[in-house]
């Protein structure tokens, strides 16, 4: 039996402790933001926070997340009541196919939790690890910054 | 028609209320009048596209599929606009075998110009039909019936819902083509309604095909080698059978599947499998660059264009070049997935395929079973870009589903199978020659273009990778050229300018050494860079300004339009003088010829000591006719934008002799966010009451080509070959 903290909630799982956190999210908690993209940690679809940093759930075995905080997109908010990240997002019709978004706001959330004020470049190499494929990219950009000032900063332009 | 107005209209849908007439006549009928919008031609039954339930709600059916370019909002737009409710008064039904019209594949830009057209006039014709209804019922003309929101208000403040008005009319009637487009009240068309789709998608909703969770349902794993043309060396599969949480090993001929009840154990047993390593039983490839071996295959000429005109002048300039592309791949986010459930000798697929149609025909050869015992249902999936393993993953759900009846099977693609599996987009090369006259206006031009095929989509069993590993195997499907005007390798290889004394001709490689098929925009994005890049040598030649050359070789106004707009928004003629590793370029094209006009500019930097690209700024113009969306148009040339910038300056599948080796995201890498644009402007030219013009491929030729006209206006030299990565352009300053 593993126990994992999940959103606030607490839950003790009947699973193989070596099952990666995805699994564990998708198949026993019935949690669809979370997505699998490449079980590699190479594409950023899977991105949850642990502990408030961004992780690829597909790779960290629950049995290392005992006692450690783990959010997911739906711990932000719901549809009808969404939280400032995914709200920006909306507000921008940031998605086409949507398959990378939730990783994308994860991403986003933990980034402005930390810093509230980061550079255009800063949010460029930050969301450097999640893929896009439909090219949503500068959607994904302007979300970013609608959240930052919804959460009191804002995008600061680099300097060239 | 028009002459015979209103009244008429009514007549003829009092006769359809008063009388049962078969189908077969009224169809007949529907034959011999002037052809019907969009698939209203192929299904012109109205309540095939809407019907109205006793108590008001509508349901709009639609057969093509939403791959995440916000296709159900924009249908919802034209459903709700005509027929005067709000979309949420609507419910939509879309791509089901069981439930909606066959529109075929959702692909080539076509659902709105198909689907959207269709639901447009059956939604006019349907106003129509409560309108004169709600008149017959209030005793009034029909010119004092407003339809709003579900109710038909009469003259003297009466209502009647449209629930009730439909119960007392039948739908099932033929669609009239003139049927009148509504002329009053707040229009929905033309509005930026924010997508059904996303609320979900930003909270965790179930969205995708890869979120069903069915009661009792098995996870399951396809066993294959590392790509196609291979496969695994014998495994014990006894052995595996056996393995902790394992439910069963499913095998036919060489197909085999792993089923399990908890997920993480089958990717155990799959990992197990793949340790016995893999042959391949195929012939060797017989290079590792496609471009190479294509121009030396046999191939079957098919002429694409011949525009007669007088000879080039004897002193005209001849200008030629060579252009090629790489093998690309689809490389969709979330690998292939679907659930299949096998009851009693029927068949259930829950699918991201984009053809349910022609999936369900190939799933019933495969399985043997009658194509109405077979019903696909489409799930999104990840974004697709074209065929990609969606049909084969389908096939894979339903055979190990077959084992295991009345117990749902979700199985699942890894990322490798995506990236090994998946048909590529064919390597290309095209050759053009042209002849400019001392007038600086072109008087010849021929265009040669080599491709494998862009259409392997299955209509049979030998379409889908299980057909050829099932005992006994299927056949292979025999690709064939997709005729013009749409083409295949060949689509854009003729150019929209006013040219005459042209012609071209494809050369359709049938032998394809690895699985090939439609990527998005298929031959376009190749034919349109290289065109769009010839354009700019020429004009070189001539000594002419590039939008200049175009606008003076350019008869068709929308496509003037198109141009003017974004070399204007881009400031092109106060443009920095390339150089330096700094440069402009400019791309045209309107998609087949037949879709939506896009013209693109952008400013890049070179850094001529690594040779990296920066794109400063990107700014389109596009015409998709009357714009529904804006915003929903705008989203699509922003990733085309992207996406083509990706395929042109990156990416490259890459072959040894027995596989491919681009088996993840760190073989074959694709643009990540500190290598988009800096900034991307698209501009819509809206065109109120002119068909609608797909437009989710019209961005992808006209970036490539502006993209390779910018790095030469930057650095002097022209690139022909794509990808124009660093090590290119470091190569070609160096030479």
């Amino acid at each position: 039996m593993i126990t994992l903290t999940v959103n606030g909630t607490t839950h003790t799982l009947d699973v193989d402790p070596e099952t990666p956190l995805l699994y564990a999210l998708r198949n026993d908690l019935a949690l669809n933001g979370a997505k699998f993209g490449c079980g590699l940690g190479q594409c950023g679809a899977c991105t949850v926070l642990i502990d408030d940093r961004p992780a690829f759930s597909c790779l960290v075995p629950i049995a290392s997340l005992v006692g450690r905080k783990i959010r997911t997109i739906e711990g932000l908010g719901t549809a009808e009541q969404p939280g400032a990240v995914p709200a920006a997002f909306e507000a921008e019709q940031a998605a086409q196919c949507g398959y990378c978004i939730a990783g994308m706001i994860m991403r986003t959330q933990a980034l402005l939790e930390r810093n509230n004020r980061p550079t255009e470049a800063e949010v460029r190499s930050q969301l450097a690890p999640n893929l896009c494929r439909c090219g949503t990219h500068m959607r994904i950009l302007r979300a970013v910054r609608r959240a930052a000032v919804a959460m009191g900063g804002g995008v600061q332009e680099s300097s060239p | 028609m028009t002459g015979l107005g209103r009244r008429r209209f009514l007549t003829d849908g009092a006769l359809v209320m008063a009388f049962t007439i078969s189908g077969r006549a009224l169809a007949q009928e529907a034959m011999e009048l002037p052809p019907l919008a969009g698939d209203l031609q192929k299904y012109p039954f109205l309540d095939s596209w809407i019907r109205i339930d006793a108590d008001g709600r509508i349901t709009v059916f639609t057969g093509k599929a939403e791959l995440g370019q916000g296709l159900k909002t924009a249908l919802l737009q034209v459903a709700a606009d005509e027929l005067s409710v709000s979309p949420a008064a609507i419910d939509l039904v879309t791509a089901d075998t069981g439930r909606t019209p066959d529109e075929g594949v959702t692909a080539g830009s076509h659902s709105m110009q198909d689907s959207g057209m269709a639901i447009l006039n059956a939604a006019a014709n349907v106003r129509g039909l409560l309108t004169d209804t709600a008149a017959w019922r209030f005793a009034c003309a029909i010119d004092d019936v407003e339809l709003q929101d579900g109710l038909a208000y009469g003259p003297n403040g009466q209502t009647l819902g449209y629930g009730d008005l439909a119960a007392s009319l039948s739908l099932h009637a033929v669609a009239k083509p003139d049927a009148p487009r509504r002329s009053k009240g707040r229009r929905l068309i033309g509005e930026n309604v924010g997508r059904v789709d996303i609320p979900a998608k930003v909270s965790g909703g179930a969205s995708y095909v890869q979120d069903m969770r069915l009661p009792g349902m098995l996870h399951a794993r396809v066993v294959r080698g590392p790509s196609d043309g291979t496969r695994l060396k014998p495994a014990d599969f006894e052995q595996i059978a056996k393995m902790p949480g394992i439910d069963r090993v499913v095998r036919d001929g060489r197909f085999v599947a792993i089923l399990a009840a908890k997920e993480w154990d089958a990717v155990k047993a799959l990992r197990h499998v793949q340790a016995a390593g893999w042959e391949r039983p195929s012939p060797d490839l017989p290079a590792a660059d496609m471009r190479d071996a294509l121009q030396k295959l046999p191939a079957r000429d098919v002429p694409i264009f011949e525009y007669p005109g007088p000879p080039a002048p004897a002193g005209a300039t001849k200008v030629t070049a060579r252009y090629s592309r790489p093998l690309l791949m689809h490389g969709s986010i979330g690998p292939s997935c679907a659930v299949a459930r096998w009851d009693n000798d029927n068949l259930t697929v829950w699918t991201h395929s984009q053809g349910v149609g022609p999936l369900r025909k190939a799933l019933a050869d495969l399985l043997h079973l009658s194509p109405d015992k077979v019903r696909c249902i489409h799930v999104e999936g990840s974004g697709c870009y074209g065929h990609n393993g969606a049909d084969d993953v389908a096939a894979d759900a339903a055979l190990a589903a077959r084992a295991v009846p009345g117990r749902p099977v979700k199985l699942q693609w890894t990322r490798e199978q995506e990236h090994g599996w998946e048909p590529l987009g064919s390597a290309m090369v095209v050759e053009l020659r042209a002849a400019l006259g001392a007038d600086r206006r072109i008087k010849a031009w021929w265009h040669e273009v080599w491709s494998n095929a862009h259409n392997g989509r299955p209509v049979t069993a030998g379409g889908l990778l299980a057909g050829a590993e099932v005992e006994p195997p299927f056949p292979p499907q025999i690709p064939k050229p997709i005729p013009m005007p749409e083409g295949g390798g060949h689509r854009n290889a003729n150019p929209l300018y006013a040219l005459s004394n042209a012609a071209g001709i494809y050369h359709f490689v049938e032998s394809a050494p690895v699985r090939v098929s439609a990527l998005r925009s298929l031959g376009a994005h190749m034919n349109i860079f290289a065109i769009e890049s010839f354009v700019d040598e020429v004009a070189g030649t001539a000594g002419m300004d590039p939008v200049d050359f175009r606008l003076v070789h350019l008869q068709d106004e929308r496509a003037r339009a198109v141009v003017e707009m974004a070399a204007n928004r881009f400031g092109w003629a106060r443009r920095r003088k390339g150089g330096n590793g700094r440069g402009s370029g400019f791309g045209f094209a309107r998609y087949k010829n037949l879709g939506a006009y896009c013209a693109i500019a952008l400013e890049i930097t070179v850094d001529e000591r690594t040779g990296r690209i920066a794109v400063r700024r990107a700014v389109a113009a596009v015409d998709s006719g009357e714009a529904i969306s804006p915003d929903g148009i705008r989203n699509q040339v922003e990733g085309a934008i992207v996406q083509s910038l990706s395929w042109t300056t990156m990416e490259q599948v890459t072959l040894d002799t027995v596989h491919r080796t681009s088996f993840d995201w760190s073989a074959y890498p694709i643009l990540r966010f500190p290598g988009v644009p800096e900034s991307v402007e698209v501009h819509v030219i809206d065109r109120p009451g002119e068909p609608f013009l797909g437009t989710g491929e019209a961005g992808q030729g006209p970036t490539a080509a502006a993209l390779a006209n910018a790095v030469s206006d930057a650095i002097g030299l022209r690139l022909r070959d794509m990808p124009l990565t660093p090590a290119r352009i470091k190569a070609a300053l160096r030479s």
